[in-house]
């Protein structure tokens, strides 16, 4: 902390997403939360496009360079990792994904788990170094982690919603999805009977189904908002700095140790919680693929 | 923290990211593991072979050596039956032609005695006959009395 801001402004500081919208013809950025909700929807937050953007992008163009050159004889040193990681997701896609061969789900899931695990990892950075510089650069506000962004995590559990969706429809056909959502749990040879469960069956399997990437996202979107929120926490520790009080370096050497503490753990949070949204989606598009009944 | 349309881009972006994964990254990768994975299987089993081939090699090798002793042990002993043969043989031969020479030389030392009995008769004859001579010189007539000395000279 540089200026002079209370505890509670500095973090609000580092909560906020950088979000600009077009307004009557005119670029500009939310200066504070309440500008940013006053933009309503049509706003982007470009922080978390941003990054996100350069994390896929750097996945992509490595992987891209491993698949390139790829050979069946001796790998190289990238490649050696790339098939690393593709045959630890191969062996999770071939553990969970038991309805025969689908040639998108281990794309998919790879694409999930190392994306999320980089977007993650950006919470390993030292937490003032990126919104410092793009402060210099004349950015008020810049948020590092685009997974600490709800629209990033819903962004990606929409998108396996509507996999699931789609392959639900797809292997059972229309009648069979919405047979599957009006039909059960509860059932009766009664014809009677069973109509008038219809509607709380309705009722229990949408929001067995919504609740698939509403749990998803915000799993994910917990998980790294507290680990963002404990890194700000730990970094107001030194940031009381006022001279060489023997306080003022204990809280300085807290700061530091919990720092390092805490960022080895989250070494464990960013891969698991990768792993755990590629794991879910692959288990929800094998029920996706599963005849219940 | 608010949802606006970042959510919309994040979504339209992850669609590309995973389509591009599954067009231009997965396949590549996953062609080369499996490919690979082939080709350990193949020389796995190629090695496999080979132990097994070379177990065989060696058991016939062992075989053909045991057959290459068993021929030699048989030449050796023919040849030395053979030796045997051909020492017996110069052995019989030598005797033989020992007997020959021993039976030649006899031969010849009888002949020698037979002459020398010849010899020895004719002088002994000669002598009668000179000793007569002398004796019967005045009464008898040499040749009156010749045919008489000659049959009594063919009977010694």
């Amino acid at each position: 902390m540089t200026e002079n801001i209370t505890a509670p402004e500095y973090i609000k500081h580092h909560l906020q997403n950088l979000t600009c919208t077009l307004h009557d013809g005119r670029f500009h950025c939310a200066h504070s939360a309440e500008e940013a909700k006053e933009m309503g929807f049509w706003a982007f937050n470009l922080d978390t496009l941003g990054i996100s953007l350069v994390m896929g992008v750097l996945f992509l163009f490595f992987f891209r360079k491993a698949a390139k050159n790829a050979t069946a004889g001796v790998p190289g040193g990238l490649q050696n990792f790339v098939e690393w990681v593709v045959e630890f997701v191969d062996t999770s896609v071939r553990g969970s994904f038991s309805s025969g061969r689908n040639a998108l789900v281990a794309p998919l899931a790879l694409t999930i788990f190392f994306w999320i695990f980089l977007m993650n990892f950006m919470d390993l950075l030292p937490i003032d170094y990126v919104p410092m510089l793009m402060g210099a650069l004349g950015l008020s506000h810049f948020k590092v982690v685009p997974t600490t962004d709800p629209n990033a995590t819903f962004g990606m559990s929409i998108a396996v919603f509507f996999l699931v969706v789609y392959y639900s429809i797809k292997i059972k056909g229309a009648g069979g999805f919405l047979g599957e959502l009006a039909l059960a749990p509860f059932q009766n040879r009664n014809p009677l009977v069973q109509a008038a469960f219809v509607p709380v069956n309705l009722v229990l399997e949408g929001v067995n189904l919504v609740s698939k990437p509403v749990s998803l996202a915000l799993r994910l979107f917990g998980n790294m908002y507290a680990g963002e929120m404990i890194f700000i926490l730990i970094a107001l520790m030194g940031g009381a700095w006022a001279g060489a009080t023997l306080g003022n370096i204990t809280l300085f050497g807290s700061q530091v140790l919990l720092s390092l503490g805490w960022a080895i753990f989250h070494i464990l949070i960013v891969t698991l919680q990768a792993f755990i949204f590629m794991t879910l989606t692959i288990v929800y598009l094998d029920m996706a693929h599963q005849e219940h009944h | 923290m608010n949802i606006n349309a970042t959510l919309l881009a994040q979504t339209i972006m992850f669609v590309l990211f995973v389509w591009f994964c599954m067009k231009f990254v997965w396949p590549p990768i996953m062609g080369a593991l499996t490919t690979r994975q082939k080709q350990i299987a193949d020389g796995l089993a190629a090695a496999e072979r080979g132990k097994h081939e070379l177990e065989l090699a060696a058991k016939r090798a062992t075989q053909e050596l045991h057959a290459a002793k068993e021929k030699a042990s048989e030449i050796i002993a023919q040849a030395e039956k053979r030796a045997a043969e051909i020492i017996d043989e110069a052995k019989a031969n030598a005797r033989a032609e020992g007997e020959r020479i021993i039976a030649g030389a006899k031969a010849e030392i009888e002949q020698e005695v037979n002459r020398a009995k010849e010899s020895l008769r004719q002088q002994v004859v000669e002598l009668s006959i000179a000793g007569a001579e002398k004796i019967l010189r005045r009464e008898i007539d040499a040749k009156a009395h010749a045919e008489m000395l000659t049959a009594i000279a063919k009977e010694l």
